[in-house]
């Protein structure tokens, strides 16, 4: 049916063609993105940011997304600063917002928020994260990231690492890359495996899933290595997140039994859990994540906003 | 016909075949306490069932049920049965059905769900699985497989 005019809540919101879809027009978009291109395509509309969220890079990535887009945006980038302190619904606010724009790009605190948002905007949504929820964008430009390095995603051996429990970009990354036929490989801390009906849903498609509790067997059968952030606040005390977070940080060392197009990413920002000197050999993958995010956002927002690409 | 112990009614609903020991979850569903006053409210509990080895019955007079009260029961007792009784006959009977959708019977079990904040929505779920019943919130996406506990 096409994605112009379409919501993105949450990654089940595309089927498979259409996330191919996107990421075919990221790749095309990627000149575009480096500025060595440039197109008016989206001349004449807004975006509006409503971060009530603090987000550095996902609010970037889509502001100049659009604005390389030719577009333009209005944003808040602090809810202190709005009516929702003095006690306004979200569903208020979106109904009001979604007169200043043609779409609204959401981080709220809430999980399901996106979902709400849809449902009362009679302008289209993108969900830049909701609470512990989803996070689609993010996928779209984990998977742009992998399909980059090796071509493919059908057959990639992916293994996450970290806090699989709350970290809330694997759980969608998890369901799409399953839907790849991709190989699965979890690597977590005690108490922070990924959640049961995350690895239901993985189950029922039919994709492999297995556990590793090895650091340099998971470095030495993987295709991607997907690090993401052990978070302080999940363990009891100080020394206890130190050990764990010690045993789970990858540095030069950990990646001497790499294959040699092994690619380590990582959301960002990152707090320790890989090394600086990591940037510097040819696995690191993170940056070009992070850049991929505008292409990737750009490609959304073409066939959202204009239903085709520049 | 051990059931028939309980009174004959002219009018009202017979919930039968409920699961043993579910009767007073279904009877809080009905909210009992807003029927008509000179309605009779009839419980068996423990009844011999053929089908079911052992089941709970809840027959009450002068009322019929709204098809929201109908989902929360097909949730708590997927195995009842409700009959519709119209001057002492059985004029009607069906076993309790899950639609796809069900607004506004569960809460939301996250507590961080939109849905539980104070926006002007009902929680609604979907169907996730039938055979046993898991549903999924449509905001946040959390699955729910014990209902008895976030009737709201
Ligand atoms: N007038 C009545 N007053 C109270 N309960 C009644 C009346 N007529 C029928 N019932 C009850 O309504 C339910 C359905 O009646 P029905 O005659 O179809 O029962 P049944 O033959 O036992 O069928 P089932 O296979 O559903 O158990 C039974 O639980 C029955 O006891
Ligand atoms: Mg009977
Ligand atoms: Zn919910």
């Amino acid at each position: 049916m096409g994605l112009k005019g379409r919501d993105l809540t949450s990654i089940r919101d595309f089927s498979r063609d259409e996330i191919d879809e996107v990421l075919t027009a990221a790749r095309r978009l990627i000149p575009y993105a480096e500025g060595k291109k440039s197109s008016d395509l989206l001349e004449g509309k807004v975006l509006v940011l409503a971060f009530f969220e603090p987000s550095t890079r996902t609010r970037l990535s889509f502001e100049t997304a659009m604005q390389r887009l030719g577009g333009r945006c209005v944003t808040i980038a602090d809810a202190s600063a709005t009516s929702m302190r003095k006690g306004e619904t979200l569903s208020d606010t979106i109904r009001m917002l979604s007169h200043y724009g043609e779409a609204i790009v959401l981080r709220h605190s809430n999980e399901g928020a996106a979902r709400l948002a849809a449902m009362v905007s009679d302008r289209p949504v993108i969900n830049a994260g909701d609470g512990a929820g989803q996070h689609p964008t993010q996928t779209l430009l984990d998977l742009a990231t992998i399909q980059e390095a090796f071509g493919t995603l059908r057959g990639i051996h992916v293994t996450l690492l970290g806090d699989l429990r709350y970290g809330r970009t694997v759980h969608s990354l998890a369901r799409a890359l399953a839907m790849y036929g991709t190989e699965l490989t979890l690597m977590s801390p005690p108490g922070l495996g990924l959640p049961a009906e995350v690895r239901e849903g993985i189950e029922e498609t039919g994709a492999r899933l297995k556990e590793e509790d090895q650091i340099h067997r998971a470095v030495r059968d993987a295709d991607v290595l997907y690090v993401t952030r052990i978070q302080k606040e999940r363990f009891a005390d100080e020394t206890e997140y130190q050990q764990v977070a010690g045993s789970y940080r990858i540095d030069a060392s950990s990646l001497v039994g790499a294959k040699p197009k092994m690619i380590v990413m990582h959301p960002l920002p990152r707090t320790g859990e890989i090394a600086p000197e990591v940037d510097a050999t040819p696995h690191a993958a993170y940056f070009r994540q992070a850049f991929l995010a505008v292409p990737v956002r750009m490609a959304l927002l073409s066939l959202i906003l204009a239903g085709r690409l520049p | 016909m051990r059931e028939l112990k309980i009174q004959p009614i002219r009018n009202g609903t017979v919930i039968d075949h409920i699961g043993n020991g579910l009767a007073l979850e279904v009877l809080k569903i009905i909210g009992v306490q807003n029927l008509d006053r000179d309605s009779t409210v009839s419980v068996a509990l423990h009844v011999r069932s053929g089908k079911l080895g052992w089941k709970d019955i809840v027959k009450v007079e002068n009322m019929e049920l709204v098809p929201r009260k109908v989902n929360a029961i097909a949730l708590i007792a997927p195995t009842a049965t409700i009959s519709i009784i119209r001057d002492f006959k059985v004029r009607e009977k069906r076993p309790v059905d899950l639609p796809d959708r069900i607004a506004g019977v569960l809460t939301c079990p996250n507590g961080n769900c939109i849905s539980n904040q104070a926006e002007p929505i009902e929680s609604e779920f979907e169907v996730h699985r039938r055979r046993p019943v898991v549903l999924r919130c449509i905001y946040c996406e959390r699955l729910v497989d014990d209902f008895l506990h976030h009737l709201s």
